[in-house]
């Protein structure tokens, strides 16, 4: 009978691991199927193109130069190559200003029509159009989004319209650039919090402490975010005078303080780990308290401790709603602490909710959610390494 | 004792499907004032259940053309791809006005600057005016705030202030409507735009002039109701002709004097 129960039991494990794996698995697929296919979808919006004049020798542009005309930012076709001409964009919605609605016909069949009239009557115009009503025009050459536009581009406007922007280096920098200077903060007072815990506190303080620093992790990301955004942003941006307060400092602030429990927890653990024979063996030697921490202890706990750093900037990159509320969230590369930046975790939270289903737009946040699985991956990989390692020379 | 758990989930359980539920979805904007009126509906008609969701008004008119809602809110009118889907699913839709919501646009209280042209608000959020100096104001950086583009806020500014041009890029974007009046009540050269209901004492309404400055109006629920205030735009229900009999009770009721009175109360401009 027992032996029955027991194998129930077994069993029971494994199908629970196997499916855990196996959703993990699934999960992992689905983000990069869904990721990859970005790269299936046109420069223009989908279901619409670019139209101009039969005369116009232009024949295809960049995502950047389409979205700077509809900006009238390019004025003149000479600026892409073309003739002396001022570029006129229209979007459909204007013929709709132009023509009372009886004249479309029921179903919009004359308006393919209508539109060709407007661009016969306007030489430089560029015509932003659904595909079912094209005209009797040029229509421009619409490319695939390029692997360039994106891990290249220097602009993020998803919403743009006739083309999105979907530009890598803003979110990518960004991230990191909050994520570094949040671990150059947490990295001392981390260490020298385990430091203190491990070595010095007596057990009193370690019984206060220890539960006080647990419980630092256990406060939700959004709260963190409400006290940066009511608290610390104000207050950085009085003492500091600067012209905004939503920066990558405050989100680096926040990002430390929500880093230092993991980095204190697994940093403690390490130097506790070390053997009482070896300090035992230092300080018999003739080494004091101090020298026997900073020349056998860390030295033989080294690897747990880079573990402890690897996996706090892990926490740092993933973390998502805090940065949300204090950075500002500007799709800007950053040249300094005060700017206001844009993170990977942030936008993909952000932006999912009005992305349409299987649009450009929906793949390009996959596309980032692929992008920041691998940096994480890499950083678990990373802290895997290191924490495997025998203490250097000392074990 | 399970027996009678078990017979009262089922019981609970052939009770919910046999109501029939009304499903509203979309706009956050509308979705404060769409519970409130779901909430009264439903004191009054008992019987009847009106559940009531978020996610956007994209999202809302997106799962009224999948079948999953009976009534999309939005705060934008409908695009022209989603009624072009709606039709080549052989279905026509309607649309009904429930109430109106005005723009303000806010900046911190000590900014002398009080009047702005739609020109320059445009030059502001898109990146061409960049110190309050250019608009008559002190020599302080501009620093603009929007909405993520999430919001059909943030689609409604850009085509009725940036005239379809773009924000500039790296404008802040903030997650919610507190935020950007929390943001623009602590910074000095801040300038953003909320719903009328939003508006408090830590942040100064700036006059709007649609006609290259000839008239400047302070927003408020008079001026936007008799159309002096120009940034203004309807909330609208959109329902799938078919189901008319289904939604049209509730719709009837948002639309009489007591959802109207609701209306005022959830701070949006009643018709």
């Amino acid at each position: 009978m027992k032996r029955i129960f027991e194998r129930i039991i077994e069993f029971a494990l494994i199908v629970c691991g196997t499916i855990t794996t196996l959703v993990i698995l699934l999960m992992v697929i689905f983000l990069f199927k869904e990721g990859t296919g970005f790269f299936r979808n046109s420069m223009v919006e989908k279901g619409y193109a670019l139209c101009v004049q039969e005369e116009n020798p232009v024949d295809e542009l960049t995502s950047a130069q389409i979205k700077q005309i509809f900006d009238y930012e390019i004025e003149n076709w000479n600026e892409l190559g073309g003739n002396n001409e001022a570029i006129t964009p229209f979007r459909l919605e204007e013929i709709f200003n132009r023509y009372p609605e009886e004249e479309w016909g029921e179903n919009y069949e004359l308006l393919p029509g209508k539109l060709e009239e407007i661009i016969n009557e306007t030489p430089g115009i560029i015509a932003f159009l659904p595909v079912q009503y094209l005209p009797k025009a040029k229509i421009l050459h619409d490319e695939h989004l390029l692997p360039d536009d994106f891990f290249a581009g220097s602009e993020w406007i998803p919403t743009a319209t006739p083309a999105p922007q979907f530009g890598l280096l803003p979110l990518l920098m960004g991230t990191l650039w909050v994520s570094f200077f949040a671990i150059l903060i947490a990295l001392p007072l981390g260490l020298g919090v385990a430091i203190y815990l491990s070595e010095l506190a007596g057990a009193r303080m370690r019984q206060f402490l220890k539960p006080a620093i647990e419980l630092l992790a256990g406060i939700p990301s959004v709260v963190y975010g409400f006290f940066g955004l009511v608290v610390l942003v104000p207050l950085l941006q009085k003492s500091l005078h600067l012209p905004v307060g939503e920066t990558a400092l405050a989100g680096s602030l926040i990002l430390a303080v929500m880093a230092l429990p993991t980095i204190i927890t697994l940093a403690e653990d390490a130097m506790r780990n070390t053997p009482q024979a070896i300090r035992e063996a230092s300080l018999g030697l003739g080494a004091n308290h101090w020298q026997t921490i900073y020349r056998v202890v860390i030295p033989y706990s080294i690897s747990g401790i880079s573990a402890a750093v690897v996996l706090g900037i892990g926490r740092a990159i993933g973390e998502t709603m805090a940065v949300l509320m204090v950075t500002g969230n500007a799709a800007v590369i950053p040249h300094s602490l005060f700017d206001p930046v844009r993170t990977i975790p942030a936008t993909i939270a952000a932006e999912l909710g009005e992305a349409p289903a299987g649009g450009a737009h929906y793949q390009a946040l996959f596309l980032l959610g692929c992008i920041l699985f691998i940096i994480t991956m890499l950083i678990s990989i990373t802290a895997e390494f290191i924490s495997k390692r025998q203490p250097n020379g000392l074990g | 004792m399970t027996k009678q758990f078990i017979l009262s989930t089922v019981i609970l359980l052939t009770s919910l499907t046999s109501m029939e539920a009304q499903k509203i979805k979309g706009s956050d904007t509308v979705l404060p004032l769409s519970q409130k009126e779901a909430e009264n509906y439903m004191k009054e008609h008992p019987s009847q259940t009106v559940v009531v969701t978020g996610g956007g008004s994209g999202v809302g008119l997106s799962a009224l053309i999948e079948g999953t809602t009976d009534i999309a809110q939005s705060s934008r009118k409908i695009k022209f791809d989603e009624r072009q889907k709606i039709q080549a699913g052989g279905q026509t839709i309607q649309e009904v006005i429930i109430a109106y919501d005005a723009l303000v646009i806010i900046v911190h209280p000590q900014n002398r600057v009080a009047n702005l042209t739609r020109e320059q608000l445009e030059g502001i959020f898109t990146g061409k005016i960049t110190n309050w100096k250019e608009v008559g104001g002190d020599d302080l950086k501009i620093v603009p705030y929007s909405r993520e583009t999430s919001s059909g806020t943030y689609e409604f500014f850009k085509e009725s202030v940036l005239k379809n041009r773009n924000y500039k890029s790296g404008i802040l974007s903030m997650p919610a409507t507190g935020a950007i009046v929390q943001s623009v009540s602590q910074t000095r050269g801040a300038i953003g735009y909320i719903g009328l209901a939003y508006i408090n004492k830590h942040v100064k309404a700036i006059h709007v002039s649609y006609d290259k400055g000839k008239t400047f109006t302070a927003p408020s629920i008079v001026a936007a109701k008799n159309g002096k205030y120009p940034v203004v735009r309807p909330l609208l229900y959109y329902y799938l002709t078919k189901s008319e009999k289904q939604v049209r009770p509730f719709i009837n009721y948002v639309l009489s004097p007591e959802g109207q009175k609701t209306v005022s109360a959830t701070g949006f401009i009643p018709l």
